[in-house]
C-alpha cells in the first residue's frame, strides 16, 4: 500500500527543477554518524487487501460487547449509539481538517464546537464550557490546576470515591506544579464522609473534588460537599456523567464552580479506551482560566454571524510557559460526536435514556440483592451503576459471567482494599430486561 | 448559517427509547437531587439534524478537500482504509475492563505498536497512554524530573532549556512541570545556538527539549555536540517528535544523543486531525528511563502451550502515574499502526524523502517574494519571511494567508515559529502530487502579485469562501460562548449593510 504520489518521473523531473542529481543530496544536513545506515527492521508494506486480512485477524483476538453482552462501567459506558453519529463524523470534511486557525474555511469545525459548548452549558448548568479535553480524567487533573491558579492556594482534596484513575492522573499532574492532593473516604456506604471532609478542608485549600455518580455509582451529598469547599473559600470541582444529568440536578444548580466528566457515554464506542472525551465548563468568573480553545460567536465583513477561537491569549501558542495549559491538540471529533448525539436524542431522548437506565439498574439491582449470598455493597441512592459483594470470590463470578457471554463484575479491590470482592455492574438503556435475567441466572449459578 | 438551537422546534423528536418495562421505584432519585428544568438541547426532525451537518461540513476545509500546507502539522493524506479496519467492531467495541483473555488481538496490537516505534525511533520502550503530543511532552517532562529526584538532584536541577523557536507546547509543559524555563537563542544558521547553549547548561539544568528537524524546517547539524553539551551538564535530552517524518528510516533520535522522545501519530503516522483532535502522542524512551514510565503497559507474557499470550503489566515503583485514563487513544494507534504495516520499513524511508523532496521543490517554486527565513536547504518544510513583501506593500502575512483561501487552497501556518518576522510555515507533505505542489506555488505567487496590485483586496479576504474575514477582536470584546435564546447574536448584523451591499472594509 502506498500513500506517495510521485512517480519515478515527477521525482526525476522535480530533482531537476532542483538542479539536484539524486534525493540524499537534500539530507546532506544529516551528519554520517547519526544516519541509521542501514534499512529499517520492520516487514515489507502489505497492499489494501493483505492490510485488512492482517487487522481483521488482530480484531478478531478480540471478543467486544459486539458479542458479550456488557454489564461493565468504572469509566467507560456501554449506552446505544444512533447511527447518525458515526455518519456525521465519518465525513472526512470533520475528519481531516485541523485546529480552525483560518476561521473562514473552518465555519464548520467552529461552528460543531460552539454548539458543543452551548450544550454542555446546558446539560451541567454551567455558564461557559470549553471546546474539549482529552479525557475525563485529565479534566479532572486541569480543574485542580486552574483552582490553584484562581485561589493561590496548593492543597487539593479530593473524594476517594472519585474515580480511581481520574485520581491518578490528577495526582500526577498535581506534582508538576507542586501541589498537594489529600483524600477523603467514604461513610461505608458510598456516601462522602461529610465531617472527615470538613476537617480536611482548610483556608490553604484550592478545590473540593467530588464525583456524582461516584465510581460506586451513587449519587453523592453532592451540594452538601460544595458548602463545605466555599466555606473555606475553595472551589467544588464537579465530575459528573452527562446522561444521569438528565435526571440529576446539575452541578451549576448544587454549587459547583467546574463541571468536568468523562464524555465517552455521549455516543462514543467504548474502543478499549480511547479516544474519549473530556468535557470542561466553569461559571462566568473563571472563563479566562480555562485550558484549551473555546470558540464565539461574531461577524464577518459582510455582516454575517460567524465563529472564531477566541481567548487565545490563554494558550500555550501565545502565553508560552504562562499559559493556563499545554493543551494543543484536543477531541475535537469526540465532542461533534458528543453534540451529535445529544442532538439526536434531545432532552426527551435523553432523559428516555438516564430514565431507562436508570430503572433497569434498580431492577437488577433489587433481584441480585434477592439471590442467596448477595447483596448491595452500599446502602444509598445510585444512577446506573452499583456494587455487589457475592457469596464466592470475585474471579469466580467473572469467570462464570463470561461462559455465559456476559461481561461483568470489575472488582473494586483493585482501586479500593478494603472494598476487595465487590464488583461493580453498570445497566445502562443498552440492555433488554432479557439480559438482566441472564445476568441474575448467571449470578445465581456462581454463587450456588 | 443557523445554529442547531435555531432550528429547534419543542417537540420535535429523532432517537427515543422505549421505557424498561419495570419503572424505578419512586425515591430512586433523593428528593431534592431530581432535575427539575430539562437541559434545553436541540430539539429536530432526524433528517434536519442530518442537513445541519452536512451544511456545516461543507463550510469546512480538509485533507479531503485539496492540499493543506499547515507547517508543522503534517497534514497528509489520512488513508481511509485505517477508519474501515478502526471501525471493525473487533477493535471498536471493546470495554477497556474486559478480562485479558477477550482482547489478546488489542493487547499485541499495541505491543506490536510499541516494537514498530522503538526501531523507528532507536529507543527502547513506550508508554501509548499519552492522548497528543502536549500530554506526551508532559509525560517526558515528569520522567525528566523523577529521574533527576532520584538521584538526590531534585531540588537542584530546576530549569529546561528551551530553542526561542520551539512550539509553544514546549515552554508551557516545562512550566507544568513544574520547571523554570530558559530560552535559548537561535543561530545565524537556524540551529541551537551552541555558544549560548553552552552559558546556560549548568547544574541546574534538568533537560533541553528539541525538535530536530527543528521548527525552522532546517536539520540541526550540531545536534550531537548539543546533546553532549546537556550531558555533560547532567541534564537530559528531550526529542519532540513533531518533526519525525522527513527523518523516517533515515535517522533515530535514539542514535542522535536523545534520551526521551514523543511521537505525533496524528501527524507523522497519518491519523486523521479531526478538527483538532484527538491525537496520540507516545513516549518513548532509553532503558535507564524505563523505570518512570507510566503504566499499566501492554506486555507479551511467556508464550503458553506454543501460544503468544499478551497482558497488562503494571507500572513500577518509580513511574510517575498515570497521565490518561486506561491505555490511551487505542483508535488512533490501531490507525497508525496499520499504516505502518501498509507502509512498511522501505516505504517509510521513501515517505521520508518523498516529504523533503515536496518541501524543496516547493520552496524553489514559490519565488523571490518568500525568501526563506535561513538560507538553507530545507528538509520537510520551510520557513518564509514576507517582512520585505509587508515593507514594500504593506500586506501582512495574514492578509495573504487569507488571500490563498480565496485561491482555493489552505493557507501555510502563519507567525511561527515567533523568531521569525511575518513567518510563513510551509508543509506540503509527501502525498501531495506534483501538480498539486504547483498549484500550491501558484497561490502563493498570485497572493503576492495581488499585494502589489490590488493590496485592499487582500486586506479584507477572503471574498469567496463561506465566510468573510471574521472579526476576531469582537469575539474577545463581547463574548459569545454558547446559545442564549434572546441574547446570543442574531444571524446577520443589525448594524451592517443590508446583505448584498457592497461589503465595507474590514
Ligand atoms: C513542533 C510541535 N511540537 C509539539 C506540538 C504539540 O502536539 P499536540 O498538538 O499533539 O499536542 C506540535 C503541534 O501541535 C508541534 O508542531
Amino acid at each position: 500500500m502506498s500513500y506517495l504520489a510521485h512517480t519515478a518521473d515527477d521525482r526525476r523531473r522535480m530533482l531537476e527543477r532542483l538542479d539536484v542529481a539524486d534525493v540524499s543530496d537534500l539530507f546532506a544536513d544529516v551528519p554520517e554518524s547519526v544516519r541509521l545506515g542501514r534499512p529499517l527492521r520492520l516487514p515489507p508494506g502489505l497492499s489494501e487487501a493483505a492490510l485488512v486480512r492482517r487487522m481483521a485477524s488482530l480484531a478478531e483476538a478480540n471478543r467486544g460487547t459486539d458479542r458479550l453482552v456488557c454489564f461493565l462501567g468504572g469509566g467507560a459506558t456501554d449506552r446505544f449509539i444512533p447511527a447518525l453519529v458515526r455518519e456525521v463524523v465519518g465525513r472526512a470534511e470533520f475528519l481531516t481538517a485541523y485546529t480552525p486557525y483560518q476561521a473562514e474555511i473552518s465555519q464548520g469545525t467552529l461552528q460543531a464546537i460552539w454548539e458543543f459548548q452551548s450544550m454542555m452549558a446546558e446539560l451541567t448548568g454551567m455558564d461557559v464550557a470549553q471546546a474539549s479535553m482529552y479525557d475525563g480524567a485529565s479534566a479532572v487533573a486541569e480543574a485542580a490546576l486552574l483552582a490553584a491558579s484562581a485561589t493561590g492556594r496548593s492543597r487539593v482534596v479530593a473524594l476517594r470515591s472519585v474515580d480511581p484513575q481520574s485520581r491518578a492522573v490528577l495526582r500526577t499532574y498535581a506534582a508538576g506544579r507542586g501541589l498537594e492532593v489529600v483524600e477523603v473516604g467514604d461513610r461505608g456506604d458510598g456516601r462522602a464522609d461529610l465531617d472527615a471532609l470538613a476537617a480536611a478542608v482548610d483556608d490553604a485549600t484550592c478545590a473540593v473534588i467530588v464525583a456524582d455518580p461516584n465510581f460506586f455509582g451513587v449519587i453523592e451529598a453532592a451540594p452538601e460537599v460544595a458548602e463545605v469547599a466555599h466555606r473555606h473559600g475553595a472551589l467544588c470541582v464537579a465530575q459528573v456523567d452527562p446522561v444521569a444529568l438528565a435526571v440529576l440536578t446539575p452541578p451549576g444548580e448544587w454549587g459547583a464552580d467546574v463541571a468536568v466528566g468523562e464524555g465517552q457515554p455521549l455516543g462514543i464506542p467504548l474502543a478499549y479506551g480511547g479516544p474519549y472525551l473530556g468535557f470542561f465548563a466553569v461559571r462566568e468568573a473563571l472563563v479566562r482560566r480555562l485550558p484549551g480553545r473555546l470558540a464565539g460567536a461574531t461577524y464577518d465583513a459582510r455582516g454575517e454571524r460567524g465563529f472564531a477561537l477566541t481567548f487565545q491569549t490563554r494558550e500555550q501558542h501565545i502565553r508560552r510557559e504562562r499559559a493556563t495549559s499545554n493543551i494543543c491538540t484536543n477531541q475535537a471529533l469526540l465532542a461533534l460526536a458528543a453534540s451529535v448525539y445529544l442532538a439526536s436524542l434531545g432532552p426527551q431522548g435523553l432523559r428516555e435514556a438516564a430514565e431507562r437506565s436508570l430503572a433497569l439498574a434498580h431492577a437488577a439491582a433489587r433481584r441480585i440483592a434477592a439471590l442467596p449470598g448477595y447483596r448491595l455493597a452500599n446502602e444509598a441512592p445510585f444512577f446506573d451503576e452499583f456494587a455487589v459483594r457475592a457469596p464466592v470470590p470475585a474471579e469466580r463470578v467473572q469467570a462464570t459471567l463470561l461462559r455465559h457471554g456476559l461481561l461483568g463484575g470489575s472488582d473494586l479491590g483493585e482501586d479500593y482494599p478494603e472494598r476487595r470482592g465487590e464488583l461493580l455492574f453498570a445497566v445502562t438503556e443498552a440492555r433488554t430486561e432479557e439480559e438482566v435475567d441472564r445476568l441474575v441466572a448467571a449470578l445465581e449459578e456462581a454463587g450456588a | 448559517m443557523k445554529t442547531i438551537f435555531e432550528k429547534s422546534v419543542p417537540g420535535r423528536r429523532a432517537v427515543w427509547f422505549e421505557p424498561a418495562r419495570e419503572a424505578a421505584p419512586a425515591d430512586a432519585v433523593p428528593e431534592g437531587r431530581r432535575r427539575r428544568t430539562p437541559p434545553r438541547l436541540p430539539e429536530l426532525a432526524e433528517v434536519d439534524i442530518l442537513r445541519h451537518y452536512v451544511a456545516m461540513s461543507q463550510r469546512n476545509y480538509s485533507i479531503a478537500s485539496g492540499p493543506y500546507p499547515l507547517g508543522s502539522c503534517t497534514m497528509k493524506y489520512n488513508p481511509v482504509v485505517n477508519e474501515a479496519v478502526a471501525a471493525l467492531p473487533g477493535f471498536a467495541s471493546l470495554h477497556p475492563r474486559q478480562p485479558a483473555a477477550t482482547v489478546q488481538g488489542a493487547l499485541r496490537l499495541m505491543v506490536e505498536l510499541e516494537a514498530a516505534l522503538c526501531e523507528i525511533t532507536g529507543m527502547d520502550a513506550f508508554t501509548l497512554q499519552p492522548a497528543a503530543g502536549a500530554q506526551g511532552e508532559l509525560t517526558g517532562m515528569l520522567i525528566v524530573r523523577a529521574y533527576h529526584r532520584a538521584r538526590g538532584e531534585g531540588g537542584q536541577r530546576t530549569q529546561v532549556l528551551v530553542p526561542d523557536s520551539a512550539h509553544g507546547t514546549n515552554p508551557a509543559t516545562a512550566a507544568m512541570a513544574g520547571f523554570e524555563v530558559v530560552a535559548v537563542p537561535s543561530d545565524r544558521r537556524g540551529n541551537v545556538d551552541v555558544a549560548a547553549l553552552r552559558a546556560r547548561a549548568s547544574e541546574r539544568t534538568a533537560g533541553l527539549m528539541l525538535t530536530n528537524p527543528n521548527t525552522l524546517g532546517v536539520f540541526d547539524d550540531g545536534i550531537e555536540e548539543i546533546a553532549a553539551i546537556v550531558h555533560e551538564a547532567g541534564g537530559l535530552v528531550y526529542y519532540d517528535g513533531a518533526n519525525l517524518n522527513p527523518i523516517l528510516g533515515v535517522a533515530r533520535p535514539g542514535d542522535m544523543g536523545f534520551d526521551l522522545v514523543h511521537l505525533n501519530l496524528h501527524k507523522t503516522f497519518s491519523t486523521p486531525h479531526g478538527g483538532g483532535g484527538p491525537g496520540a502522542g507516545p513516549v518513548g524512551v532509553k532503558d535507564f528511563l524505563r523505570p518512570y514510565l507510566p503504566g499499566p503497559r501492554p506486555v507479551r507474557l511467556a508464550a503458553r502451550e506454543g501460544q503468544e499470550e499478551y497482558g497488562l503489566e503494571p507500572p513500577s515503583e518509580s513511574s510517575i502515574g498515570r497521565v490518561r485514563s486506561f491505555y490511551g487513544n487505542f483508535l488512533v494507534l490501531v490507525r497508525a499502526y496499520a499504516y505502518i504495516l501498509a507502509q512498511g520499513g522501505e516505504g517509510l524511508r521513501r515517505v521520508a524523502e518523498d516529504a523533503v523532496l515536496a518541501a524543496n521543490y516547493l520552496a524553489h517554486e514559490l519565488g523571490p517574494d518568500y525568501p526563506l527565513a535561513y538560507d538553507r536547504r530545507p528538509m520537510h518544510e520551510f520557513v518564509v519571511s514576507t517582512a520585505a513583501l509587508k515593507r514594500e506593500t504593506g500586506v501582512r502575512a495574514l492578509d495573504l494567508a487569507k488571500g490563498m483561501c480565496d485561491e482555493g487552497v489552505h493557507p501555510p501556518t502563519v507567525y511561527f515559529p515567533l523568531t521569525v518576522e511575518e513567518a510563513m510555515m510551509v508543509e506540503p507533505t509527501e502525498t501531495e502530487a506534483v501538480e498539486n505542489l504547483d498549484r500550491l506555488a501558484a497561490a502563493f505567487r498570485r497572493v503576492a502579485e495581488i499585494a502589489r496590485t490590488d493590496p485592499e483586496r487582500l486586506r479584507t479576504a477572503p471574498h469567496r469562501t463561506p465566510a468573510a474575514r471574521l472579526d476576531e477582536a469582537r469575539a474577545t470584546r463581547h463574548p459569545d460562548l454558547r446559545y442564549r435564546p434572546g441574547l446570543s447574536l442574531p444571524e446577520r448584523d443589525p448594524q451592517a449593510a443590508p446583505a448584498g451591499a457592497a461589503a465595507p472594509p474590514a
